[in-house]
């Protein structure tokens, strides 16, 4: 099974056009677009169903934690996790990092202590760990960034000595570098650090199973896989989220609150204070019920083949004008291609796509660290999912062209 | 709908491809004033000397768009040797032509206390009036000005 050539129907907003041209939407890593099924699924939520959750004893209250519940479900199952229990609702990955550093980390983390990070990870998994830092004094290492855009794990037992937390994205939101989790992982393990793999990019485009990963946390966020926003997930094993103590504090989080104190309620409520965002998560439920009918292997499949289009597309029209930031080996990298392009800045080249309708974001991609390594101020940044075609990609080489004419010296 | 010939005019491209003033001064005595933008990553160095009333020497370095580069490189080729109180005026008058909010709230100042001067030109300059209508753009054009201004605020102290 392959996925239907028309799949763009069923994204309402990829029918728009921009600036008077058919919307070629190549911002996934940044946010990707809604099918109708996420967009009606949230619709008849609010039309049919609205009601807090865990609360009233009236059907439309046990219609909506029960909707809200099997999202959770679904998703557990999306990632293979052994329980429902251990997906904890967020705002967004970067929410699910910071529960981790304020939670665990508060807990675990102190001045004799380290952490290990690397060089190509996003903000939201390097500042929460700073901000910690500054308060207990651990150390922060990075594994630095090796060839071909990826990671160099030469002195990865070296740099595992005396850490307790392991903290790496599985894909790259800039160089769509595919990390080996699970050999980071076994290492980190032998080492005796707990392991939590970024799935931001991940999750969306490969198909994810983290007792295979064998990890222990994993961050990823709603919008990026054809969910809404200001939904996000913290997956841990159960035995971790049982030893955590709770993040926020407030209503739903608790089982009794005296003058003298409070019990925190069970996993995963402990770590859902207030009403949560039940649209947004039944939006999220309805998003990997999407992507499972597609089949991840499909998307997967899908994305390899368009991102060896791209490749050679751009190769074929712009030769060594062009360069593409990361792994030039398809089968280690995911549909994120981040163009040097001639000497045009990455936003003199948005700028100038914009016109044709093509989005690509420009800039440094909330990964600083990563773009001084790289020795760039930004890049622009064209990104691949599901519904697109092989015709953006055309559209992309030949607006890049006009590009290159503008600004040329 | 604005087009690119509104943003991309001819004498923002030839500042751009042939940067005025490149460089950087000695620091010190030249005063060395570095502007980031967050969003995009671009940097700007502006160094420039002052004779005590005017900027004897500027020149400007870093890396950037080609909006904030010309800005930069426009900029330096109008403030050469004119005086600080000068170029204090030709900068507000730039700025409230970089944004509407800030024109008005110019305006209501300029009642007041008749800066800056309506009818500054600002030569070359106004061949940049067209980023506004981009307004992702603007903090690009600006990055220099805003750079220089913390510069002026710094000696004047």
């Amino acid at each position: 099974m392959t996925i239907p050539s028309n799949i763009k129907e069923q994204f309402p907003l990829l029918s728009r056009t921009v600036h008077g041209k058919p919307i070629v939407y190549l911002d996934s890593a940044a946010s990707s677009q809604k099918p109708d099924a996420v967009l009606s699924a949230m619709d008849t939520y609010y039309k049919q169903v609205n009601a807090n959750v865990h609360r009233g004893a009236y059907a439309i209250a046990a219609e909506a934690t029960e909707q809200m519940e099997t999202a959770r479900s679904d998703i557990a199952r999306f990632i293979n996790a052994d329980s429902a229990n251990e997906i904890i609702f967020t705002k967004n990955a970067t929410e699910a990092f910071n529960l981790v550093a304020r939670s665990w980390g508060v807990r675990n983390l102190g001045e004799d202590d380290a952490i290990l990070i690397t060089d190509m990870e996003h903000h939201a998994n390097i500042v929460p760990w700073q901000i910690l830092a500054e308060d207990r004094g651990f150390e922060i290492r990075w594994i630095p960034l090796g060839e071909d855009g990826t990671l160099d794990l030469t002195d990865l037992d070296e740099l595992l000595k005396g850490v307790k937390l392991c903290s790496v994205t599985a894909m790259s939101n800039v160089l769509g570098t595919l990390n080996p989790i699970r050999k980071i992982s076994d290492a980190a393990h032998a080492a005796g650090a707990l392991m939590l793999m970024d799935g931001s990019q991940y999750v969306p485009h490969l198909p994810t199973d983290v007792a295979d990963l064998d990890v222990d946390f994993m961050c990823f966020t709603g919008h990026k896989m054809c969910g809404p926003t200001g939904i996000g997930v913290l997956w841990a094993r159960a035995e971790i989220l049982d030893a955590m103590p709770p993040f926020l504090g407030g209503g739903e989080m608790i089982l009794d609150v005296k003058k003298s104190g409070f019990v925190a309620n069970e996993i995963p409520h402990k770590f859902e204070a207030g009403t949560p965002p039940i649209a947004e998560i039944i939006g999220l439920g309805a998003a990997v019920r999407f992507l499972d009918s597609l089949g991840m292997k499909n998307i997967r499949e899908h994305e390899i083949s368009l991102t060896e289009y791209a490749f050679m597309k751009l190769k074929e029209c712009h030769g060594d004008d062009i360069q593409i930031h990361g792994p030039s080996t398809i089968d280690s990298r995911g549909g994120v291609l981040s163009i040097a392009y001639k000497d045009v800045h990455p936003h003199d080249i948005s700028q100038v796509l914009d016109q044709h309708g093509i989005c690509v974001r420009a800039g440094h991609h909330c990964a600083k660290p990563l773009m001084r390594e790289l020795g760039v101020g930004a890049t622009a940044r064209a990104s691949l999912y599901l519904y697109n075609t092989e015709s953006d990609i055309d559209i992309l080489a030949e607006a890049l062209g006009e590009a290159g004419e503008l600004f040329a010296f | 709908m604005p087009g690119l010939e509104d943003l991309y005019r001819e004498i923002i491209l030839d500042h751009y491809r042939n940067p005025r003033n490149q460089g950087e001064l000695e620091a010190p005595p030249a005063h060395r004033i570095e502007g980031f933008n967050p969003l995009c990553g671009d940097e700007v160095v502006v160094t420039f000397t002052t004779d005590g009333t005017s900027i004897t020497d500027v020149k400007i370095a870093g890396h950037g768009c080609s909006i904030s580069q010309a800005s930069a490189s426009m900029m330096s080729a109008a403030v050469l040797g004119k005086s600080t109180t000068e170029i204090r005026k030709i900068t507000q008058t730039f700025k409230a032509m970089m944004s509407i909010h800030e024109g008005e709230m110019a305006e209501e100042s300029n009642e007041k206390t008749s800066l800056p001067q309506p009818d500054l030109s600002l030569g070359d300059l106004e061949a940049l009036r067209g980023v506004v209508k981009f307004p992702v753009r603007i903090k690009c054009a600006t990055l220099p000005w805003n750079a220089l201004l913390s510069g002026l605020d710094e000696v004047s102290q």
